[in-house]
């Protein structure tokens, strides 16, 4: 698996713009070419992408960045496409020049957040196309160059920003000494297995000490795996399968190894949309274990009264939804439930929920370097809808938002603190501390 | 050939001929699609409910979400003036009504004469403003390709003849004998045969296509259990 994912990466040595829209075709399979299909042309999903609305540019209208795989499609797939071929009025073929004009509008511009899917009047699921878009460009080799060498960086270390056991290992003796609870690594048989994003790991590792709080007063036995304990998966982010697949089964692998019966996705938005939505199609095969996301879980245990939650932080607060969790992920109540139970006073912002703004940062966006000045132009949006609830702290449930939002406020010059959920939740547990 | 014959043709051959490429071509369209094939879903679902899950994606796409009503109201509400005007004109003319009787011996009431002509004229406006929105708008001009432009003649035409046609008020009753000039209505019957023949392979096909992509995503994002 790992050699048929470096085999993908080598494609960036060598772009193809013929291997590109074999790809497309593959992936337009019933479903996605129904969709393909059924726009009218409205540009109604324009006006729901935040790329567009900042930058006014008509090429970030969501539907116009699926044109090449449309072409692709059309031209060899589409039921005319013999007799149009045939009467010399199919497309012309996808050019390399044009796929690397299109590397921008797929990866820079979107964050396969979704918001687009909830505005098309037709229905179509532009974000799942522009992910099937995306397995063509990463095959061709048009992919972003530092997608790449995140991608090749995971293979090897097995985080795409180079984490080895070792770092994790010192940031967990660390939070031992911070909390003096116990961290268990690779307890078999363990209830339920903790896996990490690296950006929780160098960023907020006190997200560690949070979740040994939490399952100590929840009473369950839990573990994070010393091999395997990844969730990022930039290979869902990139769109090659192949790399995915190669990320996600190590912490199959790492599940099976230990026999748990819950796997717990992180506060990482698109490492929960890898593990629980797109990981057993990947690897072709059901799990043997349930995935839940944290937030999930969390909310799961104050309701069945394993945790228990003391105080309430009076600071006004809102709740930034990662659009993989709720949008994409169907997780809208259970983290407003947990914010009701440690706020006192949350605001929500214009949308919140289902129609919420991206942070920008969302599908790998937050990775590619040149799209940076993009990014912080389409935060614009979300730091007004902050300002104008007056929150004195953003809360959030993925490290990856965290990070944006934390650059960008700083980029604008806001000066407010952006929370985990987790921890917050962690900071307002009875008897804390015991 | 006169325009007796011309008329004859229209309602004789030529519409059999355009309901037969209406039919095979939109049979051709679904089937060829279907045959891509679907992989199973291996994840596990959140909700099983997906049956209930298309319907409401077919259903709520018909009104979009508050978030999405903002920008562009002229837009917006357009969409709905043609389509709606098009249905009654379509359904609700007593004419049309006693084609389709002559076809598949269907009837219904038809519609007030007055409500008619208010109809047409506010879906030929409507229609115009829809052609100026898309050679206008930046968004849309781009997105815009031969098929929105000759879609739009498609539908326009049929519409610009019937009106052409009728030059006199048609009595109830009158459908055994022609009851207006043959050449007008020959143009009219030919201009909705075009219509007839080009819908399976443009995007007019978004008149059965919509129902199959909304139905799909209404399905994937219950599975989810994710906002519609």
């Amino acid at each position: 698996m790992t050699e048929r994912a470096r085999a993908v990466l080598d494609a960036v040595k060598a772009p193809d713009a013929r291997k590109a829209a074999r790809e497309f075709v593959a992936q337009a399979g019933r479903d996605a070419a129904f969709q393909l299909e059924s726009c009218v042309h409205c540009g109604q999903c324009a006006d729901a992408c935040h790329f567009h609305l900042v930058t006014g540019d008509p090429r970030h209208t969501p539907i116009y960045k699926l044109r090449p795989m449309l072409k692709a499609y059309q031209r060899e797939a589409a039921p005319f496409a013999s007799v149009k071929k045939a009467l010399g009025l199919a497309p012309p073929e996808v050019t390399a020049e044009e796929l690397h004009e299109w590397s921008e509008l797929l990866y820079d511009s979107c964050n396969l957040c979704g918001r687009c899917t909830l505005a098309c009047p037709m229905g179509i699921d532009i974000a799942s196309l522009v992910r099937r878009a995306r397995e063509g460009m990463s095959a061709g080799g048009f992919a972003p160059t530092d997608m790449y060498t995140a991608a090749e960086r995971a293979i090897d270390t097995g985080s795409p920003i180079g984490v080895r056991w070792p770092a994790l290992k010192r940031q967990i003796e660390l939070q031992e000494q911070e909390t003096g609870l116990h961290v268990p690594v690779d307890a078999e048989g363990a209830e339920y297995m903790v896996v990490l994003s690296s950006i929780e790991i160098m960023g907020f590792p006190e997200a560690i000490g949070a979740l040994a709080r939490i399952f100590r007063q929840a009473g369950v036995s839990w573990t994070i795996p010393s091999a395997g304990f990844e969730a990022t998966n930039v290979g869902v982010q990139m769109g090659s399968r192949e790399v995915a697949a190669a990320l996600l089964s190590r912490i199959v692998d790492a599940a099976e190894r230990l026999k748990v019966k819950t796997v717990i996705s992180p506060e990482c938005g698109h490492a929960y949309s890898a593990l629980r939505w797109e990981g057993p199609n990947l690897l072709g095969r059901r799990y043997g274990f349930e995935v839940v996301q944290i937030t999930e879980l969390l909310d799961r245990f104050v309701r069945e009264g394993r945790l228990r939650l003391r105080g309430k932080d009076a600071r006004r607060l809102t709740f930034h939804d990662p659009c993989q969790l709720v949008r994409r992920g169907g997780l809208t109540e259970a983290p407003r439930r947990l914010m009701g139970g440690v706020s006192a006073n949350t605001v929500e912002m214009p949308g919140a929920g289902a129609a919420n703004f991206c942070c920008g940062g969302g599908g790998g966006v937050s990775a590619i370097h040149r799209a940076e000045g993009l990014r912080f132009a389409a935060f614009e949006i979300k730091k007004q809808q902050i300002e104008a609830t007056g929150a004195e702290a953003v809360v959030t449930a993925c490290g990856n938002c965290r990070n944006v939002l934390e650059e960008a406020i700083e980029h604008y010059g806001m000066t407010m603190p952006v929370l985990g959920l987790t921890e917050l939740v962690a900071q307002y547990l009875d008897n804390d501390g015991r | 050939m006169t325009a007796v014959e011309l008329l004859q043709f229209a309602r004789g051959p030529a519409l059999w001929a355009s309901l037969a490429v209406l039919l095979a071509g939109s049979l051709w369209r679904i089937v060829g699609i279907v045959l891509l094939g679907a992989k199973p879903d291996l994840s596990e679902p959140r909700s099983t409910r997906l049956f209930a899950g298309a319907m409401r994606g077919i259903f709520a796409r018909m009104v979009p979400r508050v978030e999405f009503r903002l920008r562009k109201k002229l837009s917006f509400w357009n969409g709905y003036v043609y389509h709606v005007g098009l249905a009654v004109i379509v359904f609700g003319y007593l004419p049309h009504i006693h084609f389709v009787k002559r076809l598949i011996g269907v009837s219904w009431p038809a519609l007030p004469e007055p409500v008619f002509f208010v109809c047409v004229g506010l879906t030929f406006v409507s229609l115009f403003i829809a052609l100026v929105e898309r050679l206008t708008d930046p968004v849309r001009r781009l997105l815009s390709t031969f098929d929105d432009y000759f879609s739009w003649a498609v539908v326009l035409l049929p519409l610009a003849t019937g009106m052409i046609a009728i030059h006199q008020s048609y009595a109830p009753g009158a459908a055994p004998a022609p009851p207006l000039d043959p050449l007008p209505l020959a143009i009219h019957l030919l201009s909705v045969e075009l219509l007839f023949v080009w819908l399976p392979f443009g995007k007019l096909a978004h008149a059965f296509l919509v129902f199959a992509s909304r139905g799909v995503t209404g399905a994937a994002l219950t599975r989810k259990g994710a906002p519609l």
